[in-house]
């Protein structure tokens, strides 16, 4: 397909999307959202891409063999659930602490963010691996 | 007692470093990894003193505390007893086979292999936890399935491999199932309690299928008839393996099984009949069947068959003296086999050829080897003074003494013996002293030290505990005698006993086998003749067995696994339908019908997705078939919000959506639309999928309706923002409170991801994509 409103409209819904996606991932401990959510958004908009130009060109854009996410995600997952294990506490078991980086006020962070951001990289990496073969066809 | 983990574990992590060890040591990876067991038997050694006045250690370490499984050992005599054996075995038979092995391309896998099963060895017979035990147990079946594969490009060693796993691991099955049951008699998992409990287990109604059970593990692993067959086709592993798994140890058990769970399970006339019977049925027919073998390591292990027939048999006598009668031949027995397959192992490497018709005359070339074999020989055909000698005294002594069933018993006992002296002069002393048949395929030199060393050691300790016999006795065999009898026990042994009836019968077993030996040909000649019965030979049994398995196993493949993605769908639903369906109907869950109020676009959407759906089974364009899914998917979503469940509904759209690029990425590769199926067809689909529909509606129903348990939604409200730190709790019990979940389900998730790649790359042979 070459359309020229779809590819423009694509350069800026792009941009957007992805960063809705990482809007979603973050604020999904409190509010509708969340890893697999924001991993869904985030394959929407590869393949928004890949149907704007072609499926090399989406390839290109998100760098990584969507493989190879699938690994990172499951390996970041399974870190964020064996940390805890090394103070002393069972597996998987959510560890939280307080930053104070930006005047904004206090950030929690903790492992389950970790875990949560390894099953977004699962969901990119399973979604984006099935529709590129496939278009690929 | 600390020591005998790091014990264990420095066996267990020095056979993962084996093969690293062997790419730098080279050659003196042998003597090297050799320094472990010697450790070992240098600890274990001086437990003996203390375990002989009766004393039982026992350490426990907490494992998985929340199945009440815990790491326990415990040393009495009669581990005491196997913990020696496996260790100073080991010693000889790692030295060994750095140059039995030599230059062979994976020596450093075998090393592996072999102190991989030396450990599992050696916790199996020092686990107190009966699945610690079972663990141990099954890990020494495993690694004798790769031991005995371990020439794994020939067909034959293959084959025996599996066949030795299948028989064992059957056997290993109904040995945890044995075990379970007996845990659950005693409520609780340790030996030393068990061993407490024999006679509330004795009279229990659970005793008979415990004693099946048990014995069924047991007869596999220490191959009595009819699961013998797989311990000569095992001979297909190199001869050290023989040697030390299939002679010494590994074989052996099923005899410790039946020694450790003796105090518990003996006493009974099923006991008694049971094993005694098997016993003594393995031991004659498995002697008699050297007769017919020509290969050395063939011969050696039909006779080591009937060996653990003999101890299987002394068991089921159960007196005191049959137990001091097994004790005492199974250390003999190991110390003499462990030598001979040793010196078959170095006649094969020096000769070529395990053949007995074309070995003799090898003294003159390998002095040492020789010595180490006469004497090996000499015990097994129990001659004065060695220790074999000693043994089979005991032995006679036990089934002389076995009330109603001593004449039979002791008919086979000394038939039996008979053939032992055959099998340990054609064995032990032909090859050896016997004619040169003058071609053998390579010519014969004696074996370098590291390959004498080992069987001398052995038959050195066969000649040693024949003229020391009283302190053995004491310090070891007492010991064991003591854990199995459970009471303590003078065993004075001595090599001479006076001018007795026995001592008569061991005169005349001697001359009955030097008899045999001389006209062995004719009684060859004889056993084939007798071949008639090998059509019903136990191993053809388990041909067919895995013949039949493997049709089954390919029929039901083709049935259902045919291909049609229509079919499997209607197997996975009428499965559901039938398993679900059924206890479902007749369970007593009653659902009043209540009428609630609901708002009309609440129904409105109820229609439309009725509607859809009707469409989406009824159109004949396959594109207003997507077209029609989409709209039920976009109106449950809808229904989500309308429920407040913003994510279910954020999700599904995000689906519904990629569903729809996806189906049209497909649409290409599709197929015309063509209706395949007859109106019959097409009426059985539409029913089992209204069956299905009822039947996820009614269970929706019950399960809101139904509440076993407080539910546990609400502490999961209440734990969302103060334990986890967030306030989507359908988020959080994702994240946090049910993660291990989710981590099996993106896993799951990768695993289909990685499988639909795989399958779209598939190509056929010629190229062409599939």
């Amino acid at each position: 397909m070459n359309s020229l409103i779809l590819q423009t409209a694509t350069r800026l819904l792009f941009t957007l999307l992805l960063l809705f996606s990482v809007f979603i991932l973050l604020r999904g401990h409190n509010e509708p959202g969340g890893g697999f959510i924001a991993g869904l958004v985030t394959s929407g908009a590869f393949v928004l891409h890949a149907i704007a130009y072609n499926v090399a060109a989406a390839r290109r854009a998100l760098r990584f063999e969507p493989r190879q996410l699938i690994g990172a995600g499951l390996l970041l997952a399974l870190a964020a659930g064996l940390s805890p294990m090394l103070s002393g506490v069972p597996f998987l078991t959510g560890e939280w602490t307080t930053l104070n980086w930006f005047d904004s006020g206090p950030m929690k962070v903790g492992t389950p963010v970790l875990f949560d951001i390894g099953v977004y990289l699962v969901v990119i990496g399973v979604t984006l691996t099935i529709i590129f073969s496939l278009a690929e066809e | 007692m600390e020591t005998l983990l790091g014990i264990l574990l420095a066996i267990f992590a020095l056979a993962l470093a084996a093969p690293g060890i062997y790419r730098i040591a080279g050659r003196a990876t042998g003597w090297l990894l050799a320094l472990a067991p010697l450790w070992a038997c240098f600890y274990f050694l001086p437990f003996s003193g203390s375990v002989a006045a009766g004393e039982v250690f026992a350490i426990q370490y907490s494992w998985v505390p929340a199945l009440g499984v815990g790491l326990g050992f415990y040393l009495d005599g009669w581990s005491l007893l196997f913990a020696l054996l496996i260790s100073g075995v080991g010693v000889c038979v790692l030295v060994y086979s750095g140059y039995y092995m030599e230059g062979h391309p994976l020596l450093g896998r075998f090393f592996l292999l072999v102190l991989l099963f030396m450990g599992s060895m050696l916790g199996m017979v020092l686990a107190d936890n009966l699945f610690v035990f079972y663990v141990f147990w099954e890990l020494t079946s495993v690694s004798s399935y790769f031991l005995i594969g371990f020439d794994s490009k020939r067909e034959a060693a293959r084959a025996a491999a599996l066949q030795a796993l299948l028989i064992t691991g059957a056997g290993g099955l109904a040995l945890l199932a044995g075990l379970v049951l007996l845990g659950q008699i005693v409520d609780g998992e340790e030996i030393s309690k068990i061993l407490d409990g024999g006679e509330a287990i004795r009279v229990h109604g659970l005793y008979a299928p415990i004693l099946c059970l048990v014995l069924l593990g047991a007869f596999t692993k220490s191959a009595q008839v009819p699961f013998h067959f797989w311990l000569p086709n095992a001979m297909e592993a190199p001869t050290p393996v023989s040697a030390y798994l299939h002679s010494a140890t590994m074989v052996k058990a099923g005899v410790y099984l039946l020694g450790r769970l003796s105090p518990v399970l003996s006493g009974t006339d099923a006991w008694f009949y049971a094993v005694t019977a098997a016993g003594a049925l393995t031991m004659t027919w498995a002697a008699w069947l050297t007769l017919r073998e020509d290969d050395l390591k063939r011969i050696l292990a039909y006779s080591t068959i009937s060996a653990l027939g003999m101890l299987v048999m002394l068991f089921g006598i159960g007196t005191e003296e049959a137990i001091k009668g097994a004790v005492l031949f199974l250390l003999a027995h190991a110390l003499y086999k462990g030598a001979l397959f040793l010196v078959a192992g170095a006649v094969d490497h020096e000769t070529g050829t395990r053949n007995v018709k074309q070995l003799g005359g090898l003294a003159r070339a390998m002095p040492v080897t020789a010595s180490a074999a006469a004497v090996a020989a000499l015990s097994m055909a129990a001659i004065v003074p060695l220790f074999g000698f000693v043994a089979k005294e005991a032995v006679y002594e036990a089934v002389y003494h076995a009330g109603s069933a001593a004449l039979p018993l002791t008919v086979f006992a000394v038939f039996s013996s008979m053939i032992f002296v055959n099998v340990a002069a054609v064995t032990g002393i032909y090859p050896f002293f016997g004619k040169s048949s003058g071609h053998t395929p390579k010519h014969p030199h004696e074996v370098p030290a590291g390959m004498w060393l080992g069987p001398l050691f052995l038959a050195l300790l066969s000649l040693l505990g024949g003229l020391f016999a009283h302190p053995v006795g004491e310090w070891l065999l007492g010991a064991a005698f003591t854990a199995i009898a459970r009471q303590k026990s003078e065993m004075d042994l001595a090599l001479w006993h006076g001018w007795t009836f026995l001592l008569a019968l061991s005169a005349f077993t001697s001359a009955g086998g030097v008899l045999l030996f001389v006209s062995r040909n004719r009684f060859a000649a004889l056993g084939a003749k007798l071949r008639l019965t090998a059509r019903w030979a136990p191993e053809n049994w388990y041909t067919l067995i895995l013949q039949a398995l493997n049709l089954t196993a390919s029929w039901q493949t083709r049935f259902l696994q045919n291909g049609y993605l229509r079919y499997y769908l209607l197997t996975v639903i009428v499965a559901t339908l039938l398993a679900v369906g059924f206890p479902l109907a007749r369970s007593s869950f009653a659902v009043a019908p209540q009428w609630i109020d609901f708002r009309f676009y609440e129904a409105a959407l109820a229609v439309l997705i009725l509607l859809a759906s009707a469409m989406a089974a009824f159109t004949s364009s396959r594109l207003g078939a997507v077209t029609a899914l989409g709209v039920v998917g976009y109106s449950i979503a809808l229904l989500f919000i309308l429920f407040g469940a913003p994510d279910l509904a954020m999700t599904q759209f995000l689906i519904e959506t990629l569903m729809v690029i996806l189906f049209v990425l497909v649409f290409y590769f599709l197929p015309r639309f063509t209706i395949l199926t007859s109106a019959r067809e097409r009426w059985r689909d539409g029913a089992v999928a209204l069956l299905a529909g009822t039947l996820m509606a009614a269970i929706t129903l019950v399960a809101t309706n139904v509440t076993f348990y407080p539910p546990i939604s609400q502490y999961f409200a209440e734990q969302s923002v103060p334990a986890a730190h967030g306030r989507n709790i359908v988020n959080v019990i994702l994240v946090d409170f049910r993660a291990l979940d989710t981590l099996g389900e993106i896993t799951v998730l990768g695993v289909a991801g990685i499988g639909v790649f795989a399958l779209l790359k598939l190509k056929t042979a010629n190229g062409r994509k599939s």
